[in-house]
């Protein structure tokens, strides 16, 4: 007996799945290829949405940037398109992300600080001076004043000329997971809800190549989750967009087909792996049972992914790097449509230029060198990956089946389920390091005194000051009075039921600011105060 | 005789925008199971309330977590604040993402300790029972 002892009693993966020693065919009892894997490109996609996945085409790398003035970030933007990236992803300020302008008392020290700050049109037109929007991909971050930043990008397009059918690229808007986890929102989960709808049926309208929703399970991931959790509250996210935009009287075809997601990759490899397969198959599933959809790109899950911000640590920074490439495979090996790799310095600071220069040059080589992206799911079949994609699926699935009891997402929330299950997984986690049952290189093992400091991205603290004095030259300059018609316009339309997008535009361009703005849609549609749970 | 001491009451609590809040939770719940009284304040706080709940709940220190980067302001706006109403003996001391180099100038101002990310909860329980009391 004593040749079969083992490290430890017993093997977890980072969601507390119990790992065996050996997988095979009969942890695959009742699995069959045809049924659970089918060809890549089709139903029901385990093994990728694409039928050459990256032999047509490499995964799209996409690094996500903002700090200090619109002039700031426009810089870095050129400086990542220079080194080879070709997607550009927008990180703006909280005070923005707040739906704040930068002279708000609110906003005092946090302007510029965590992202750009953009609070009018002219920040946004300065934001993408120079970067063909008819031609790069733009992703945005931002949630709770979603509709208002997407209006300023369609009032800069349309100054420049470029038609709408032009624009390709995201908006998170994704506003479910921040009652949940990053605890954004402006207005209760009912009227916002019906806010990203109307984004949703205007895209499908009028910017047909957008996609206006990435349902992201990310900061979800962020917040403590388990890689099961975050796969279940995305998922069950989705569906509950989808059953709004029906709701509304969208055909599930007109939209679904631009629906994007955005997972965390975390430090649990295969897990991590199984976690994107497990995903797109349970999505094709659900939208094929609840749905019946006739375009199989209404099945289809389309991910970003980005590498875990909480995986990585302050001690030891340079570790970071390697983590992040661990992740970056994981992702990779999971089929992703695109990829954001974190810099080793954010857990100190947002990451300085040779930071992301190697965060950028880390995918690079995983998709040039390593070639790791010649066949499509390489670890198809392998009888762990499938069992744990199996596993996944059927945790999810319990999952959906509370939820589903408890009256949907939005009650869930309101009763703070997700957040409780988020909350002690976190703790659970926490626990574990601290009683080093799970090591943290750096942290609680291999600890080194005396480390030397790594370079920091400092932000001036006069962006700050030259915003405000920007935004208080606009107020004194633009018709007012022409702005104050706007906003009332889009008032009414918002309480008679109208979709919010095309008075939002024309309010944008009668240089409403995104705090006016965004003050005006809260007379509206209310605040709301989530139920505290510790 | 036997004096048995009050609980140690502490204020946590997120001031400013950012919402992350996986962090301060955690330290809530680590104080409170050390037998400490947590009031948390929940999100979004301003110094002025901060500073007003603190007084109001008489509390022995604050903690506060933040990492948006706006830790330089906010910071010092609590403390003046603290000052401003004779309360400056209450502790304040906090945590999020916060450069190196910003730690001494912090401290310098007032800030009793700041914790890192990766720093052991049992690391803050520590310090909070060994601080004085304000009461």
């Amino acid at each position: 007996m004593n040749e079969m002892k083992e490290r430890k009693p017993r093997f977890t993966s980072l969601s507390g799945i119990e790992i065996h020693r050996l997988y095979g065919p009969s942890d695959l009892k009742d699995w069959t290829p045809e049924r659970e894997l089918g060809v890549p490109g089709e139903f029901p996609y385990t093994r990728g949405i694409y039928p050459t996945m990256y032999r047509g085409r490499l995964w799209t790398m996409r690094q996500f940037a903002g700090f200090g003035s619109a002039e700031d970030t426009n810089r870095r933007f050129h400086y990542l398109l220079e080194h080879g990236q070709n997607g550009l992803s927008v990180a703006f300020d909280m005070p923005t992300l707040m739906g704040l302008d930068a002279d708000d008392p609110l906003a005092r020290g946090e302007v510029g600080r965590c992202g750009v700050s953009i609070s009018s049109l002219a920040d946004m037109e300065r934001l993408f001076e120079g970067i063909p929007l008819d031609q790069v991909t733009v992703s945005m971050t931002i949630n709770g004043p979603a509709a208002v930043i997407f209006a300023m990008y369609l009032a800069v397009a349309e100054k420049r000329g470029i038609p709408f059918d032009r624009l390709d690229g995201t908006l998170q808007n994704d506003i479910l997971k921040e009652y949940i986890a990053q605890k954004e929102w402006l207005f209760p989960p009912e009227p916002s809800l019906r806010l990203v709808t109307d984004v949703i049926a205007y895209c499908a309208q009028s910017v047909p190549k957008w996609h206006p929703i990435s349902i992201s399970g990310y900061h979800i991931r962020e917040a403590g989750a388990t890689a099961v959790q975050e796969l279940a509250f995305t998922l069950y996210d989705g569906l509950t967009y989808v059953e709004a935009a029906v709701k509304a009287g969208l055909t599930v075809d007109r939209f679904a087909p631009r629906l994007s997601f955005f997972f965390n990759v975390h430090n649990d490899f295969f897990e991590e792996i199984a976690k994107f397969r497990a995903a797109r198959r349970l999505w094709a599933r659900e939208m094929a049972r609840r749905y019946q959809p006739k375009d199989p790109r209404s099945l289809q899950l389309r991910c970003h992914a980005q590498t875990a911000g909480c995986s990585l640590t302050a001690q030891q920074p340079l570790n970071n790097v390697v983590r992040t490439t661990v992740q970056a495979l994981a992702a990779v090996l999971g089929g992703t449509q695109s990829l954001h790799t974190n810099s080793m310095d954010e857990t100190l600071a947002l990451p300085t230029e040779e930071a992301v220069r190697l965060a950028l040059r880390t995918q690079q080589i995983l998709a040039e060198e390593s070639e790791v992206a010649n066949t499509v799911d390489p670890l198809g079949g392998s009888y762990y990956v499938e069992a744990l994609t199996n596993r996944l699926e059927e945790e999810a699935q319990a999952y959906f089946r509370k939820l589903d009891a408890m009256g949907g997402m939005v009650a869930a929330i309101e009763q703070g389920f997700p957040q409780r299950e988020i909350l002690e997984a976190s703790h659970r986690y926490q626990r574990e390091i601290e009683r080093k049952e799970r090591t943290i290189v750096g942290v609680n093992r291999y600890v080194e005194e005396g480390e030397r400091p790594i370079p920091i991205l400092k932000i001036d603290p006069e962006v700050e000051r030259r915003q405000i004095a920007r935004l208080s030259e606009l107020r004194n300059t633009r018709d007012s009075f022409k702005m104050a018609g706007a906003v009332a316009a889009l008032q009414e339309a918002v309480a008679c039921g109208e979709n919010v997008m095309p008075p939002l535009i024309e309010a944008v361009k009668a240089q409403a600011t995104v705090g006016e703005l965004c003050m005006a849609l809260k007379e509206v549609l209310g605040t709301y105060r989530e139920p505290v749970v510790l | 005789m036997t004096v048995t001491a009050a609980p140690l009451r502490i204020l946590i609590g997120k001031v400013g925008l950012d919402g992350h809040d996986r962090g301060v939770k955690l330290i809530a719940r680590a104080l409170r199971d050390a037998g400490m009284e947590v009031i948390y304040t929940g999100l979004h706080q301003t110094p002025e309330q901060v500073v007003t709940t603190a007084i109001q709940e008489d509390v022995d220190a604050i903690g506060l977590s933040i990492l948006s980067g706006a830790h330089n302001t906010l910071f010092r706006r609590v403390l003046e604040l603290l000052s401003a109403q004779g309360a400056d003996d209450i502790v304040v001391f906090g945590g999020g993402i916060i450069p190196n180099e910003d730690v001494p100038a912090l401290k310098e101002a007032g800030v009793k300790a700041l914790f890192g990310p990766g720093t052991p909860l049992d690391d803050i329980v520590r310090f909070v029972k060994e601080l004085p009391r304000s009461r």
